[in-house]
């Protein structure tokens, strides 16, 4: 007897009787004998509870967690604070041990997260609509891509260095299969090359794909940008920091048909690069063009206001090989507690996050680069993240500052190769002075 | 409460605040210094404002609108509902797993590396495939990433001819999709009367453009593919590779692998077969395993153990890249890895033993009042074709929404969509006899009323929340964000 299957031995008699067999091995006479596995699996035996919880806590500690150091590592995953609340709302079971919301009379909570989730999305990045969210930002800006290429059906897309390299990455993965070609755009002093990207956009360009605040942290002006691609009739893709948007100007301000990103800082944990949200919303114009799940209002037979799944004709299940997109699930329990921090942190509270992250990563630039030891490496404005560097290599840098309990930043030789001994870093609300002060001191020594 | 019917933002109250910060600690300096106004926004974007006990009344309320494994049975074919184990929720939310950034230095996450190894090892072992990257963020991600692995190995051959894929009409919706975003041209070919692959039909269409065949085995009505040899032959002998779909593979652990029935290619659903939840809607996880020479087009990073420590692995030229940030969803497989060394080799077996028991158990007691297309017996799920038609035209969709009434949550309808009125009844192995046998009478009870008060089935649900829900308007009237007062 195993603690999650009910059945007693006399249970399962009284079954076979029913069915009329004499074991259960008697249900699989259907399995010819030469596919059988003859032997056990090569498996260890069971744990108890309490045997695997041993051997869960001695596993998780010789990982040294964000608990134990002090995080100025950002480039993509984010070390913010999350309320307490946020994990005890997304742990009722009701939520979590749900399937998707088919049957919409027993599903209305989770069918509403997505409705409210589906606003606060709109109103953060200032598009039209949005879907229930997507596996992670790096997906949801290669569906993006995709949606710029079938709604102009041309197959070019150009990316911008400046947008995370594992984004680039993966756009690249699933463009080989699709034969769309991808281009990227240089950089200049750390932005997009606006003259090099000009003399890239051409009219077999579907989209152009930027990132706000970009890699480095730095905040592009895309009012250049969004004239160049709009002349050429093809779609300019923002990938952007939810967190960023509490005071940066919005994508749908900036002129931008698709708003994709990382939706992991709004209150999901690290969790080793997973599970994560992407989101991804667009304007009216291209909303059916929008893969994914989208939850929509309505009412039932008695004129109470109730939410459905709606617009499903766009979807694999209905389009089969027609279909322009895979994606079936959504991340919805990540999505429940991405709408949860914002409900929590409001209106002023993103915002406050946002401008504290501000300002302490400036403080810490200043505090890094006053005693000359390192410079920053691009004079632009920035918001949480930073790139700067000195005389040693950023690997060196990270060592010493890992004795310290302190985890470093993002070494940028390892995807930018020009940017010698180059350390991007992370500064979040979570951050105080003297952690700051301690980070720049250690700095400071390591030659 | 009693009828709680409101929106987030029909509760928010300017000046109300649920969260606290600490005063910002490091000299005060102007935005406007740092950052140009005009990169900043406009006007500020409409959060709700509302106080900490509003946050969890509210949201708690909408729990209560919702149905999960722990409500009650839940058994929706296809999607192996089974009952996610508790102290998987605790392992996985421990700070070493939870709390690591995944660009760390491998040294300071050894855990973590040696956690996903190992659970390569054991999918590997319960699959038969040589290795398995845990990158997919869902079943329909392993797919996709499967097709690529498939489609880059005929290119390594010079073989580029081989642009279309196999799917046969019983498939998942995905199967199709999945191969037409990954470049294939699909080729749909009819099942037998039984829902299985007709040889001579494969045979027909079996050419040197065909790149593979994905298969789901059990197939989607629950019925082993026993032809599979002779298949796996067959598309082998033309020169392609069979994927397998494993979103039924609850019904074969420890009995028989997918690599031994002549599989190249396979996912695996961590969320069903390996008890992590569903989310209500995601986050999944849908490894991909492979055969030794399918090895090198694995996405990177790939799991190594170098003497005592492992190490991410990018240095891999025929790589198909990555098709994820990162290396997946990390904490989903954290649960999987528990749940296994929970059920051990001999609990997985009994798995599916017990999984394919309940199934037959229901089955066995509903075909007399549902009509059941094909009988013999079936693995962890089985496919009725509705009502037998008695001139009341009670549809599937109607028991299923009369199920709603009773407090269960209905089987899948309308799938696989070779089967009309298709009922699809997954039971699982965490279900006791008390629970099927009440859920068999509730359904004779249906049955019944079907016959004597049609009525009360065609304006189901009558006991729910809210009750049957206008799709029409919703697509038609399209509001699909809180728009102020407007509403």
């Amino acid at each position: 007897m195993h603690r999650y299957m009910p059945n007693t031995v006399a249970d399962e008699k009284l079954m076979l009787d029913s069915i009329g067999a004499k074991s259960p091995e008697d249900l699989f006479t259907d399995i010819p004998q030469e596919l059988r596995l003859k032997r056990k699996l090569n498996i260890n035996n069971a744990l108890s509870e309490l045997e695997l919880s041993d051997h869960m806590k001695s596993l998780g500690g010789t990982n040294k967690s964000a608990d134990d150091l002090v995080c100025f590592l950002g480039a993509g995953a984010y070390d913010h604070y999350i309320p307490s609340i946020v994990r005890h709302l997304a742990m009722r079971s009701e939520f979590y041990t749900a399937y998707t919301p088919y049957q919409p009379e027993i599903s209305q909570g989770t069918l509403q997260i997505i409705f409210e989730y589906q606003t606060m999305i709109c109103s953060l990045t200032g598009m039209d609509v949005t879907n229930a969210s997507m596996y992670d930002g790096a997906t949801a800006c290669v569906e993006a891509a995709m949606m710029a290429v079938e709604n102009a059906r041309r197959s070019l897309v150009i990316v911008s260095k400046t947008v995370h390299p594992e984004v680039r990455r993966v756009l690249k993965s699933y463009m080989r299969f699709r034969d769309v070609e991808v281009v990227e755009a240089d950089m200049a002093d750390g932005v997009t090359d606006v003259e090099k990207l000009k003399a890239l956009v051409e009219a077999g360009t579907a989209g152009v794909i930027v990132q706000n605040p970009n890699f480095f942290g730095i905040v592009e002006d895309l009012t250049e940008i969004e004239k160049i691609v709009h002349a050429n009739k093809a779609v300019l893709i923002d990938y952007v920091d939810p967190i960023s948007l509490g005071i940066l100007k919005s994508p749908g301000e900036s002129g931008v048909d698709i708003a994709v990103g990382e939706g992991q800082s709004l209150g999901n944990t690290m969790s080793f690069g997973g599970p994560y949200l992407g989101f991804l919303a667009t304007t009216s114009k291209l909303m059916r063009k929008m893969p994914g799940r989208i939850v929509g209002q309505s009412e039932d037979v008695d004129g109470k206001r109730a939410f459905v799944l709606t617009l499903q004709a766009r979807e694999q299940h209905i389009r089969r090989y027609k279909a322009t997109s895979n994606i079936c699930s959504n991340e919805g329990l990540n999505a429940l507690m991405a709408t949860i921090y914002m409900t929590t942190l409001g209106k002023k509270g993103l915002k406050e996050v946002a401008e504290q992250s501000t300002k302490k990563a400036h403080y810490a630039m200043q505090q890094l680069t006053k005693g000359g030891s390192f410079k920053l490496l691009f004079n632009k404005p920035f918001f949480k993240e930073f790139a700067v560097a000195g005389a040693a290599p950023g690997s060196k840098v990270n060592d010493e500052l890992l004795k310290q309990n302190i985890l470093g930043g993002f070494e940028l030789e390892r995807e930018y190769p020009e940017l010698k001994n180059g350390l991007l870093l992370c500064v979040t609300e979570k951050r105080t002075k003297e952690q700051i002060d301690k980070l720049a001191q250690v700095m400071e020594v390591t030659r | 409460m009693k009828d709680y019917n409101k929106l987030i933002f029909e509760i928010s109250k300017e000046g109300r605040k649920a969260y606290s910060l600490p005063p910002c600690d490091v000299p005060e300096v102007s935005l406007e210094s740092m950052l140009p106004g005009s990169l900043q926004r406009g006007s500020e974007a409409e959060l709700p404002e509302v106080s900490e006990v509003d946050v969890v009344r509210h949201y708690t309320n909408l729990s209560n609108k919702n149905y999960g494994v722990d409500t009650g049975f839940y058994p929706l074919g296809s999607c192996t509902m089974k009952y996610n184990p508790k102290i998987n929720e605790d392992v996985a939310a421990l700070g070493g797993f939870s709390n690591i950034h995944p660009l760390q230095p491998a040294e300071t996450v050894q855990g973590a590396l040696r956690l996903m190894y190992e659970l390569d090892n054991m999918l590997s072992e319960i699959a038969g495939m040589e290795r398995v990257s845990l990158q997919p963020a869902a079943g329909a991600h392993g797919e996709l990433t499967g097709l690529m692995i498939i489609k880059a190995y005929h290119e390594s051959r010079g073989d580029i001819k081989r642009n279309k894929i196999i799917v046969p009409d019983s498939a998942h919706g995905t199967n199709p999709a999945s191969a037409a975003v990954a470049g294939f041209e699909i080729v749909e070919i009819e099942s037998d009367k039984n829902g299985a692959v007709d040889l001579e039909t494969l045979k027909g269409v079996l050419n040197d453009e065909i790149a593979g065949l994905m298969l789901t085995n059990p197939s989607t009505l629950g019925l082993f593919e026993q032809n599979i040899k002779q298949i796996a032959d067959l598309v082998h002998e033309a020169g392609g590779l069979l994927y397998y779909d494993g979103a039924n593979a609850n019904a074969i652990m420890g009995i028989a692998r997918p690599g031994d029935m002549g599989f190249d290619v396979i996912h695996l659903n961590l969320h069903k077969t390996f008890s992590t939840p569903h989310g209500g809607g995601g986050p999944g996880s849908g490894p991909v395993g492979v055969k030794s020479e399918l090895v090198k087009f694995l996405p990177v990073p790939v799991i190594e153990k170098k003497g005592d420590s492992y190490v991410l692995d990018y240095d891999r030229p025929h790589s198909i890249g990555k098709v994820k940030s990162f290396y997946g969803n990390f904490g989903v497989a954290v649960k999987a890895y528990a749940y296994i060394l929970s059920m051990g080799a001999d609990g997985l077996k009994e798995v599916s033993l017990k999984a394919v028991l309940n199934a037959n158990y229901i089955m066995s007691k509903l075909k007399k009042y549902y009509s059941l297309p094909i009988d013999q017996i079936c693995k962890h799920e089985f496919v009725l074709s509705g009502l037998p038609d008695d001139g009341n035209h009670v549809t599937t969709l109607d028991v299923a929404k009369r199920l709603l009434d009773y407090g269960y949550h209905p089987p899948t309808i309308y799938f696989p969509l070779i089967v009309s009125n298709a009922i699809m009844i997954e039971p699982t192995e965490t279900e006791s006899l008390e629970t099927l046998d009440s859920f068999i009478d509730i359904m004779i009870k249906i049955a019944g009323e079907a016959k004597e008060n049609p009525d009360m089935l065609k304006t189901a649900p009558h006991d729910t929340r809210v009750r049957r829900i206008d799709e029409a308007k919703a697509a038609r009237s399209l509001i699909l964000k809180w728009d102020g007062n407007k509403q």
